[in-house]
């Protein structure tokens, strides 16, 4: 097994660590654990070294791997080398590269956080809109029509609604 | 460039207080934005970061919290002055090594800063004394919600505001706290502390970021995960956290002092000793010893001493505090020599450890070994 990092030489240390209930695995050669200060487990944490790191090998898998960026030029092998993107549109472009290395790094791979103002509006939309849906689901599943029909209207006017205000960024 | 003209001095900055200051020595929330439709920075062209530097600047100088603020292009900053920038936690050790470009933006009272043009077109900070993440947050989102009138960040609704590097996608928020935590390092529990807090998936470092060691007993712990969950839950989770481990260390100090007082006395003794009486002494074994010395203030230990005395040799004995103060640059020998003197100088007037009758110390001791 090569190193993750050097990808020259053997890899002698093989860390695995829980976080979250996930398990993060990454094998090290010993010059390069050193370097990463992996050498002394008290202070070293598996997140940092999984930056950008499973990051190229993840990326390495999807389609997009040999194309540039259309908007800036960036390419999969740039991100290999300072595990940085390139511009905003990059995370479109290599969207399904980073999927999964999202899904290594992170809690969850969608944002539930604060919003621009502008955007603010369409994510109160999008939420009201999400809880009217999983309540008529739960109404139809239940054979409760009156309450469904009831929903169906309240959906129809707030798209409405929606639609009448919102000039959609 | 002259920095100095609005920087506090090390005496004002050291007196800042806050909640808990005992054990947290300072709370900080940065965010991380870019502008839409604009390459990160470090894939930008020159010309490029020099046009959005700008633009971003004016912006930032509109807001409110932002009037006769500190404001300077990287470019027309000294690498001294930069460095004292760093030691006072201002800016990162990666925005020091910009030039044009990229810039800072300091407000006046020092709480939140603004970086521009580091790894992201914006870095904001707000940083307060004591364990006060929660108003840090509420002030730094604020001052986020002020500036995106003016600037078009670059958002998607999936995957939140747009991050140069994966690892800060989403929030964008990166919560840490600076701990004291010499009763857990001298308890040895520390590692247990540490590994338990890894566990939740905050990471721990040192006082300076990177690197594995803890300078002075100091630690710095912060979140490593920021989308798919809310700003609040992660400052929420960070603050709760935060608040055990205070607890944890305040037990480990009550029970040292049960268990062995004459070895913490003995600690403590000594760096006064040492701090007091040296004619050399590096950066490291200083930063070392004035965490002992706070601690015996913290028990109270050095009457008619102020913790802002030992938060103030902490700032100017830093290396670029201490070339500044001597006009210039210094080999690492004569710093050493400088720091010595400086330290003599300032516990001249601190009386060495007052400690309780040693009989007493004896049997407490007898007892701890004997349980």
């Amino acid at each position: 097994m090569l190193c993750d990092i050097c990808k020259e030489k053997e890899a002698t240390v093989h860390l695995t660590q829980m976080v979250e209930g996930k398990t993060k695995k990454i094998d090290l050669c010993e010059s390069c654990s050193k370097a990463k200060g992996v050498d002394d487990p008290a202070g070293f944490s598996l997140a940092d070294l999984l930056l950008g790191l499973g990051a190229s090998q993840e990326m390495e898998e999807s389609d997009t791997a040999s194309t540039k960026c259309p908007q800036c030029g960036f390419s999969q092998a740039d991100f290999k080398k300072t595990g940085r993107l390139g511009c905003p549109e990059c995370y479109d472009h290599f969207e399904e590269g980073v999927e999964g290395l999202l899904k290594t790094m992170h809690k969850g791979t969608r944002h539930t956080g604060k919003a621009p103002a502008v955007w603010q509006q369409t994510k109160d939309y999008v939420d009201q809109m999400h809880e009217l849906q999983t309540l008529l689901d739960k109404a139809i599943a239940k054979e409760d029509y009156e309450k469904a029909a009831e929903l169906r209207d309240k959906i129809a006017s707030l798209k409405a609604d929606y639609a009448a205000t919102s000039k959609t960024p | 460039m002259n920095i100095h003209d609005k920087l506090s001095s090390p005496a004002v900055a050291a007196e800042r207080e806050g909640p808990s200051n005992k054990i947290v020595w300072s709370s900080r929330v940065r965010l991380a934005r870019n502008l839409a439709r604009t390459p990160f920075p470090g894939w930008a062209k020159k010309s490029v970061r020099v046009e959005t530097f700008k633009h971003i600047r004016d912006n930032v100088l509109q807001v409110e919290s932002m009037n006769d603020c500190l404001e300077t292009g990287m470019d027309r900053l000294t690498t001294l002055d930069k460095q004292i920038l760093v030691e006072r936690h201002f800016i990162s050790r990666e925005h020091a090594a910009k030039n044009s470009g990229s810039g800072l933006v300091l407000s006046r009272d020092e709480s939140i800063s603004v970086m521009i043009n580091e790894e992201d077109h914006l870095r904001m900070q707000a940083l307060l004394p004591g364990l006060q993440i929660k108003n840090a947050w509420t002030a730094i989102d604020q001052f986020d919600t002020h500036l995106e009138q003016g600037l078009d960040f670059a958002y998607s609704k999936k995957r939140g505001y747009l991050t140069a590097c994966p690892t800060n996608l989403g929030t964008g928020i990166r919560v840490s706290a600076m701990l004291h935590l010499p009763g857990l390092v001298l308890s040895e529990q520390v590692n247990q502390i540490i590994q338990a807090v890894n566990k939740l998936g905050l990471a721990v470092r040192g006082l300076y970021g990177e690197g594995t060691e803890a300078l002075g007993n100091v630690f710095q712990v912060s979140n490593q995960m920021t989308l798919g969950e809310t700003e609040g839950d992660i400052v929420e989770r960070l603050n709760k956290v935060l608040l055990q481990i205070v607890d944890h260390e305040e037990n480990a100090r009550v029970k040292l002092m049960e268990s062995k007082p004459k070895m913490v006395y003995n600690h403590i003794g000594r760096a006064y000793g040492i701090l007091a009486n040296a004619h050399s002494i590096s950066s490291k074994e200083t930063m070392n010893l004035l965490s002992l010395l706070r601690l015996g203030m913290d028990m109270n230990l050095f009457p008619g001493s102020s913790q802002a005395l030992i938060n103030e040799l902490i700032i100017i004995t830093q290396p670029a505090h201490l070339q500044k103060a001597n006009d210039g640059k210094l080999s690492a020998e004569k710093r050493d020599l400088l720091r010595a003197d400086l330290l003599r100088g300032r516990l001249k007037h601190v009386d060495r450890p007052v400690v309780p009758d040693t009989k007493t110390l004896e049997d407490a001791q007898n007892q701890g070994e004997n349980e």
